[in-house]
């Protein structure tokens, strides 16, 4: 069964909120860089990026993060393992990381993001921007911009679809009936 | 797939895969940290029953970087004449509870034989006269880097390719990316019935005339008593790629060696190093393909 | 010994006698005391036999819808004693060849010692009397410790028994030797068994050179290793005189070229396996060690080309060249693993699938496999006349069994034909008076 839980004007509301979030907290946007986590995240820090521009008319650095290397479940996923473009397009080194990704689960993807980014440098800090917070966490692990926390049971799935994948906007809820 | 024993044995879709996630772990290398945590607490052996330094080399890094433990097992090939048996060494090593086992043998077919026995994922460095099929991957990489793809290049393989198992695995390999395969070679180093497609020149101006790639193989040295050729000097002069013989081939054409080089026989200094070679990035390419291998192999082995 | 044992409503097949009849045999004390036959129109008739025996032990075999043929003579195999006591015995070996409707084989002389002296010779056959099950005809080396040097000594080997001399497994490269063992073996009208393979073009081969080589990057073995020999043996024949046989043909060339020579007149006569016929080179892909054989399986058309030789007569007979291995030293490497398979309990199989394939007949096919090689040897054996001994096999040509190596008496396993199902398979030997019978 599959339930749409927000459209692509929902998605947009929320991501301009965490724009100016991003922007308050950090004063400004000086030393930041926003990486995306293969697929979704990279899509998300896109247009966040535009959107900070629209606000404070400056670029903010984008890169994009693939976990795959980083994972602690290689064993256990199905099918062939698929390794993404890993782009980090500036020196990590006291920088402010602001993670971005599209759902924030059990945490163990931040984990891994984590420690990737850790092997480029040593950034001054690490931010975690997320879409959906749909909670069940399995570490201690808490984002620092959330567009929607969403209460989910375990046999749920949350789905987000992007226009650059050719979908419409929107975030689904799929249950297995 | 379970081991990779040979590139006669995958499928193009395999080979694509592997090069494409070749790619990012070829990122990886490019870090100040060179490793990644992505094979933590898999064991894997290097059983080299051939002395080799290079191939050993570069999967000993490969293998590192991937965070794997690796254990070293070289056996000098006189140790097979007596004692113990190919399987039974196989089957102590994998009581030790490794995940991967890289094999080079002097016997082709060794591989296969050890992947039907075992467990663990068979990776083969090289068995006999056979395949290499990780230098034909890296080749593959390698000539993709530069030319943006191998459909419909003209690629050279000169040298013996009766016992180069490099060159059997790039024949193999360049076919299924659709490569168009010359071998070059004098008529005593080159097989009886290759596969369909391939064309064999023993005349190397002719068969070198307007390639994209030119592969040289290393020549060893012992054909020479054996009657494949008469002396290194006339192999050279027949069969060695000096500058004058490069101009034949497109102006932009690349320059690839297997290493380890006889510089001055199958390839002069100059060309070694020239703009045109690259050997060296070979070498670099040689680890990210074999990291990809490793990691490719080890999210297949619980999914089948 | 003394029992009596009756065949009854059996095709017999003789062909030393032309027999192609239904009928009945007597055998009474290990020999055939009587045989009668009725055309097989006439079949249904010869309910009550005629024939007659004094004893009261009689037993009574119904052979109805089976064929009765005389043993079959192997006269190449290796029994592997003494030496290699682990490949085979003679006893096991024996036991292998009579569940394989083989009652008389020849035995290669490449044990350890090397059968090259009548004290080896001996042994052998005291050996074959006390613990073979069939009956054994030792081949000679024909140079010392087979180095194809010097000359083995012939005259005391075959005053001791042997039929004939071979320095299988490998050539005798060196031609004046060649020539020399030709003339030499004409004293005792034996023939010399030439295993034709020339050793500097084998070059270290494992398999027949060709695509599949290539294609499995294992080092060939070219079909003219094998034709450049048969040449020149035939040659030397024609100069040396002697009986030249040439042993397991594998090649369309060798085929044509001892075609060649019996039309010229050329006293040599030829020799081919089973597998050399039934499958190719194929057979070694995925590094199968159990195909791999000496000379090595070839391709399509030295199949078909070793067919068409036992056809027209080029070819006379068919025999094992049963090479049992341990194991153990299949279960190597390709390029490590001994030569050979354990043909025995699949020859008579694999051969009648030429009689299905209508390529012989059967009086044909039997004809290889017994009269000829005992012509060849000048051994009383491979007919059912009275007075011989009563060697026979019954066959059920119509049965179908799935080939299980494991249950092979043989101590060697080594077989390609693992897994296949096989039409035709003897049911019954019997061989030096006792009956063995499958049919359980």
């Amino acid at each position: 069964m599959t339930k749409e839980l927000l459209n692509k004007k929902d998605i947009e509301r929320m991501l301009l909120r965490i724009a100016h979030e991003i922007i308050e907290k950090n004063k400004g946007i000086e030393n930041i860089c926003l990486v995306g986590i293969q697929r979704g995240g990279v899509h998300l820090a896109k247009r966040l990026r535009l959107m900070i521009k629209g606000i404070e008319n400056t670029e903010v650095p984008v890169g994009s993060l693939d976990i795959s290397l980083y994972r602690d479940d290689i064993r256990i996923r199905k099918g062939h393992p698929v390794v993404r473009k890993t782009e980090i397009p500036c020196d990590v080194n006291d920088k402010k990381i602001i993670l971005v990704d599209d759902v924030l689960f059990t945490g163990r993807s931040i984990r891994s993001a984590m420690d990737a980014i850790m092997d480029f440098g040593r950034p001054a800090q690490i931010q975690l921007a997320v879409l959906i917070d749909r909670g069940h966490r399995e570490l201690p692990i808490r984002a620092d911009y959330v567009g929607k926390n969403i209460p989910t049971s375990m046999s749920e799935n949350i789905s987000v679809q992007f226009e650059e994948e050719g979908h419409e906007d929107k975030v689904v809820l799929q249950s297995k009936e | 797939m379970k081991d990779l024993v040979g590139i006669k044995e995958i499928e193009k879709s395999d080979i694509e895969r592997i090069l494409n996630t070749a790619s990012s772990f070829k990122d990886v290398l490019k870090r100040d940290i060179k490793k990644v945590p992505a094979l933590r607490g898999k064991t894997v052996v290097n059983l080299f029953f051939e002395p080799s330094t290079r191939t050993k080399t570069s999967f000993e890094l490969a293998e590192k970087r991937m965070s794997m433990d690796v254990l070293n097992f070289s056996v000098p090939t006189s140790s097979v004449v007596k004692g113990e048996s190919l399987l039974d060494t196989v089957r102590t090593i994998e009581a030790y509870g490794v995940d991967f086992i890289v094999i080079r043998h002097s016997s082709s077919g060794a591989p296969h034989f050890i992947a039907r026995n075992v467990n663990a994922s068979v990776i083969s460095g090289g068995d006999g006269i056979n395949e290499h099929p990780t230098q034909a991957l890296l080749d593959a990489f390698s000539i993709i880097e530069k030319k943006g793809r191998l459909e419909g290049l003209k690629i050279a393989i000169v040298g013996d390719i009766l016992h180069s198992r490099v060159a059997k695995s790039n024949i193999y390999c360049l076919a299924k990316l659709g490569a168009k395969v010359r071998l070059i070679g004098p008529p005593t180093l080159i097989p009886m019935d290759l596969p369909e497609g391939v064309t064999v020149f023993h005349d190397m101006d002719e068969g070198i005339k307007d390639t994209d790639v030119i592969m040289m193989l290393r020549i060893q040295m012992e054909r020479q008593g054996k009657g494949f050729f008469p002396s290194t000097g006339e192999y050279s002069m027949l069969y060695g790629l000096n500058i004058n013989r490069l101009g034949l081939a497109k102006k932009d054409a690349i320059v690839m060696h297997p290493g380890p080089m006889n510089r001055g026989i199958e390839i002069s200094s100059e060309v070694a190093d020239c703009q045109q070679s690259v050997i060296l990035e070979q070498v670099t390419n040689g680890i990210a393909v074999r990291m990809a291998v490793m990691y490719l192999l080890s999210g297949m082995q619980e999914n089948e | 010994m003394n029992n009596s044992i009756l065949i009854k409503n059996g095709h017999i097949i003789d062909p030393s006698q032309g027999i192609d009849r239904i009928g009945d045999i007597l055998i009474e004390g290990g020999k055939i005391a009587e045989i009668r036959t009725q055309s097989i129109e006439h079949r249904t008739q010869i309910k009550n036999t005629k024939l007659k025996t004094q004893n009261s032990e009689l037993k009574t075999i119904d052979a109805s819808g089976l064929y009765v043929i005389p043993g079959l003579v192997d006269m190449h195999t290796h029994l592997r004693e003494p030496g290699f006591e682990h490949k085979e015995t003679i006893k096991t070996g024996t036991m292998a060849a009579v569940k394989g409707g083989i009652t008389s084989v020849c035995c290669m002389p490449n044990t350890n010692p090397v059968n090259d002296n009548e004290t080896v010779t001996e042994f052998i056959l005291r050996k074959a009397s006390a613990e073979g099950v069939c009956y054994i005809y030792p081949i000679g080396a024909i140079t010392k410790g087979e180095k194809g040097e010097e000359l083995a000594e012939m005259g005391k080997m075959y005053e001791a028994g042997c039929v004939a001399f071979s320095d299988d497994g490998k050539s005798v490269m060196n031609s004046l030797i060649m020539r020399r063992s030709l003339e030499y073996s004409k004293i005792f009208n034996v023939p010399i068994i030439s295993h034709c393979e020339d050793i500097h073009l084998v070059d270290d081969g494992v398999m027949n050179e060709g695509k599949f080589s290539t294609l499995l990057g294992l080092r060939g073995i070219p079909s003219a290793s094998e034709e450049a020999i048969v040449a020149r043996d035939i040659i030397l024949s024609k100069l040396a005189g002697g009986r030249l046989h040439i042993a397991h043909v594998s090649t369309e060339g060798s085929v044509k070229l001892i075609r060649q020579a019996k039309e010229r007149g050329v006293n040599v006569t030829a020799e081919t396996c089973p597998h050399y016929f039934s499958i190719t080179e194929k057979a070694v892909e995925g590094y199968n060690t159990n195909a791999k054989i000496n000379p090595p399986l070839r391709t399509e058309r030295d199949v078909e080309a070793i067919k068409e030789g036992l056809k027209d007569g080029t070819i006379d007979v068919i025999a094992t060249d049963h090479a049992p291995h341990h194991r153990d030293e299949k279960l190597l490497e390709f390029d490590r693993a001994p030569f050979g398979i354990s043909g025995f309990e699949t020859s008579i199989s694999l051969s009648l699938q030429l009689v299905h394939d209508g390529i012989l007949s059967m009086p044909e096919l039997i004809e290889k496999m017994t009269l000829n090689p005992a012509k060849i040897l000048r051994i009383n054996k491979g007919a059912l006349e009275a007075g011989s001994d009563a060697d026979m096999s019954l066959m059920d040509i119509k049965r179908e069994y799935k080939v299980e190596p494991d249950k092979f008496i043989s101590k060697g396993k080594n077989t390609p034909f693992d897994g296949w199902t096989l039409k035709g398979m003897p049911v019954i030997t019997i061989c030096k008076g006792k009956i063995f019978d499958y049919r359980g």
